[in-house]
């Protein structure tokens, strides 16, 4: 089964470099380990502000009928948002930041 | 905050046509509406300026704002009639499936009126169990229940009787579920009252209640509901006398039972009429009823075992209606305002827009020529029925799974949310009921959340790429859709030379398949613009436009799979499910069919050795690079999304020529499930080199051809760097190839 390892941080850096297409097979792993659904698990997404221009990071209950609520956080690039948020499940995963920007 | 929203009675109009526009508004005192002509989707700073153009119109200008609710919910009714009122003893019977038992309290048959608490109703009370309610107005309320709650998912024969000599009233249940080893045993209740039940005329209710006169929009008869029930109903009974059981079982087991004629109320046989909206009473006073808000026939009843599994078959299996608190068919809104198309106005993709303080919302729909008449060799068909099928899909903002399958967060926009905010709009194809069972039926008379030109790039939206292109080539256009192509066929088709599809067709009637068909063996040149396209089958309500049904069998990559029994149409009793499972592969028609999707990143072709057959010279003329399309709107690349392969095996003609295929996709491109028949993990792009999309051509015997891309993101690389780039190129060679009336030649040479 595969675990969690906070030493991977190779596995960050792929990520922050590519958060769109191919990835490594541990990669992919640890993606399909931070994106698993939850029932009782509120998960991240994006508010647009402009289309395809700004979006704002928003936290939403699963199998809600409520609008998502926002947080402070707006991206003007996508790729930003996915990096800001893998930081934040790394955080979750390993109990500590991830000690790369 | 202004909420904002509505919709319009026709998606296609023609010159005299008029369309009326619901709209429902609050938090402003007024609206602005104006028709405009869409040309390109809003697509932020990469793509053509968001520009629609105005129309000038009667219609358009300032109106008062109003709220109109959603009627949600389906039902059964009766209308009133002076047997069901006359009732003084009476005996209630139903066969019932519950679905969601507990999660409050739920109508199943009765009179009952909350506003005036009269009445009489056999319930499921808040924690499930049955109950009989009479009611001779407020604080004369008496009910009596069982002690045991019924269980979801598992059949039940209740009945209960009202003795007005004695005021016994009496509710009973009884498992019919013969299967499992975790039998039930029967449960019954009495209880002795002098409230004597408010003698009204009154209609009777199958699934739901009546709340009261409606102030608003009502689905049947001016009433408002409450309580509606979710689960399925089979075989109700009303007699005129509190039966002894012997004769309850008679009455139940027969649709004439012996020795009661007399006392026959009415007797209600789901299994007749199963693809219309009439419930058909077989007992003496023909009690007719009707369905509202299109609950889902076709569903296996109590005495479904498996043998039948074709409802036209043998109906009897097939007596159940299953009902749901979030069915919506109409939201039978008043109109605000009309626009009548004028007979000069060019055919194309139009909207009302309408606008309230901070508040917008898109109402569009699309002017089609005079029937039989082509005001241009080109037609774009818009693909209403995939965009009916997608209307109001909630499912993608539900968990983690949608970035989890689509490799990116997900995002949504201040019209996405008013679904979250107003679940009454109702649901998709893409969508489960509350209760957990599919839904099979979409309808676009309602409010929707993703049928417009601004946010996400799917389907309409993203089909306005289309038109960005048509119009920067001159706009020389004209604009059908399918709704008209399953109505006329290949009439619809017949006067254009070339017909070009949305992005992703992926729905389809037989009939909407043979008039491509048709279309191809005359002669005619058919672009598929898109990826999975004609995937799924549908059916068409018979009466009402505009409402679709599929029923997700077998295979497919699905948010939801059919149930056992529940394959076939109810509309049209066709077996549903895959094109490819009813031996018509989109391979056959259209050289290519879906292998794969992902929604990450898109990729690119490469050219093939076929791209230098003499035939196709005319494609690549002014196109130099081995590699086309590593650019674009849509994730970054004209090969995406949802991707199309070629297959011999389903269908793609020997002498079809793929001149690009597609590659570098990335891992959240997994094979199709009907293509993984023992799962092995090869299953994503990064190792199996099954997942390409095809750029692929074939001439057809009469002079035709078709041009299929194989992906949904394509049309998004259209308009890059100011349509100067080689995809552009490559479709405008294939356009203007197809547009010249000389005939391919046949045999492919």
């Amino acid at each position: 089964m595969y675990r969690f390892d906070k030493t991977r941080l190779d596995l960050a850096r792929e990520f922050k470099a590519n958060p769109y297409g191919a990835h490594s097979p541990d990669l992919q792993y640890l993606l399909h380990l931070m994106r698993r659904p939850s029932p009782d698990r509120p998960f991240h997404c994006l508010v647009v502000d402009k289309d395809d221009e700004r979006w704002t990071l928003a936290v939403m209950e699963p199998g809600t009928r409520r609008p998502p609520t926002l947080t402070n956080h707006v991206f003007t690039d996508l790729a930003e948002a996915e990096w800001f948020v893998f930081k934040l499940r790394w955080r979750e995963l390993a109990g500590e930041d991830l000690p790369i920007d | 905050m202004t909420v904002l929203m509505g919709y319009c009675d026709r998606w296609s109009a023609r010159p005299g046509d008029t369309v009326r526009f619901m709209v429902s508004c609050k938090g402003a005192n007024r609206y602005e509406a104006r028709i405009v002509r869409l040309k390109q989707p809003s697509a932020g700073p990469l793509a053509t300026p968001f520009a629609p153009e105005p129309v000038a119109a009667a219609c358009n200008g300032s109106y008062p704002a109003r709220w109109q609710p959603i009627p949600i919910g389906s039902f059964v009714a009766v209308p009133p009639h002076p047997r069901i009122s006359g009732l003084a003893s009476f005996t209630v019977s139903v066969r019932v499936w519950p679905t969601t038992p507990g999660r409050g309290r739920q109508a199943l048959l009765g009179t009952w009126c909350e506003a005036t608490s009269s009445g009489w109703g056999l319930e499921l009370d808040e924690a499930g169990r049955p109950t009989l309610r009479i009611g001779a107005g407020p604080g004369r309320i008496t009910e009596v229940a069982t002690s045991v709650p019924l269980r979801s998912r598992r059949w039940y024969h209740l009945w209960a009787t009202f003795d007005d000599v004695t005021g016994r009233l009496f509710v009973r249940q009884e498992p019919l579920e013969t299967r499992g080893f975790d039998p039930e045993t029967a449960a019954e209740a009495t209880l002795e009252t002098a409230v004597r039940p408010a003698v009204e005329a009154a209609p009777l209710l199958m699934a739901a209640a009546r709340a009261g006169k409606a102030d608003g929009p009502s689905a049947w008869g001016g009433i408002r509901t409450c309580y509606h029930f979710n689960g399925r109903l089979e075989r109700p009974r009303l007699a005129a006398a509190a039966l002894d059981p012997a004769a309850v079982a008679a009455l139940a087991a027969d649709l004439r039972p012996a020795g009661l004629a007399e006392l026959v109320v009415g007797a209600w046989d789901f299994s007749i009429g199963i693809p219309t909206e009439t419930v058909h009473d077989l007992g003496p006073h023909r009690l007719h009823g009707t369905t509202v808000n299109l609950p889902t026939r076709a569903v296996p009843g109590s005495v479904w075992d498996g043998t039948v599994v074709d409802w036209t078959r043998d109906p009897s299996h097939y007596r159940a209606i299953h009902f749901h608190d979030d069915d919506l068919v109409d939201a039978c809104w008043e109109p605000d305002f009309a626009f009548t198309v004028p007979a000069e106005l060019r055919s194309g993709v139009y909207a009302a827009h309408l606008s309230a303080g901070d508040a917008e919302f898109w109402i569009p729909f699309f002017v089609c020529p005079p029937r039989g008449v082509a005001r241009s060799p080109v037609a774009f068909l818009a693909s209403t029925a995939t965009y009916t099928a997608y209307l109001n899909n909630r499912g993608r903002f539900a968990s983690l799974a949608t970035e989890l399958y689509q490799g990116r967060l997900l995002t949504l926009d201040r019209i996405d949310m008013l679904l979250l905010e107003h679940p009454e709009m109702g649901l998709s194809t893409y969508d489960r009921h509350g209760d957990g069972s599919g839904v099979p039926y979409s309808s676009r008379h309602r409010p929707v959340n993703n049928f417009r030109p601004t946010g996400r790039h799917w389907n309409f939206n993203l089909d306005l790429f289309i038109v960005d292109w048509l119009e920067h080539l001159g706009g020389d256009y004209d604009v059908v859709t399918e709704e008209l192509l399953h109505e006329e066929g290949y009439e619809l088709l017949a006067p254009y030379r070339v017909v070009i599809t949305g992005s992703h067709p992926e729905y389809d009637s037989a009939e909407m398949l043979d008039a491509f068909e048709a279309y191809l063996r005359r002669g005619g040149r058919l672009m598929y613009m898109g990826g999975n396209g004609f995937y799924w089958r549908i059916a068409h309500h018979p009466t009402r436009p505009g409402v679709i049904e599929v029923r997700r069998a077998e295979g497919g990559v699905r948010a939801w799979d059919a149930e056992p029994g529940e394959y076939h149409h109810s509309f049209t009793g066709e077996h549903g499910g895959l094109w490819r499972r009813n031996g018509r592969p989109p391979q056959r028609l259209v050289g290519v069919g879906f292998i794969s999707q992902g929604f990450d990143a898109c990729s690119w072709y490469r050219r093939t050795a076929a791209a230098s057959d003499p035939r196709v010279a005319w494609m690549f003329e002014g196109i130099e690079g081995e590699i086309l399309g590593d650019f674009g709107i849509l994730q970054g690349g004209a090969a995406g999304l949802e991707i199309d392969a070629v297959d011999p095996k389903l269908g793609t003609p020997p002498h079809a020529l793929v001149v690009a295929r597609s590659e570098n996709h990335s891992n959240t491109y997994e094979l199709v499930a009907e293509e993984v028949l023992i799962p092995h993990g090869a299953t994503d792009a990064t190792i199996n080199r099954d997942i390409h999309a095809d750029i692929t051509f074939f001439e057809t015997p009469a002079g035709g051809a078709v041009w299929s891309t194989g992906s949904i993101a394509f049309a998004g690389s259209l308009s890059w760097n100011g349509f100067d780039n080689d995809i552009c190129r490559l479709t405008t060679n294939v356009l203007r190839r197809f547009r010249d009336p000389r005939p391919f030649p046949w045999p492919p040479r």
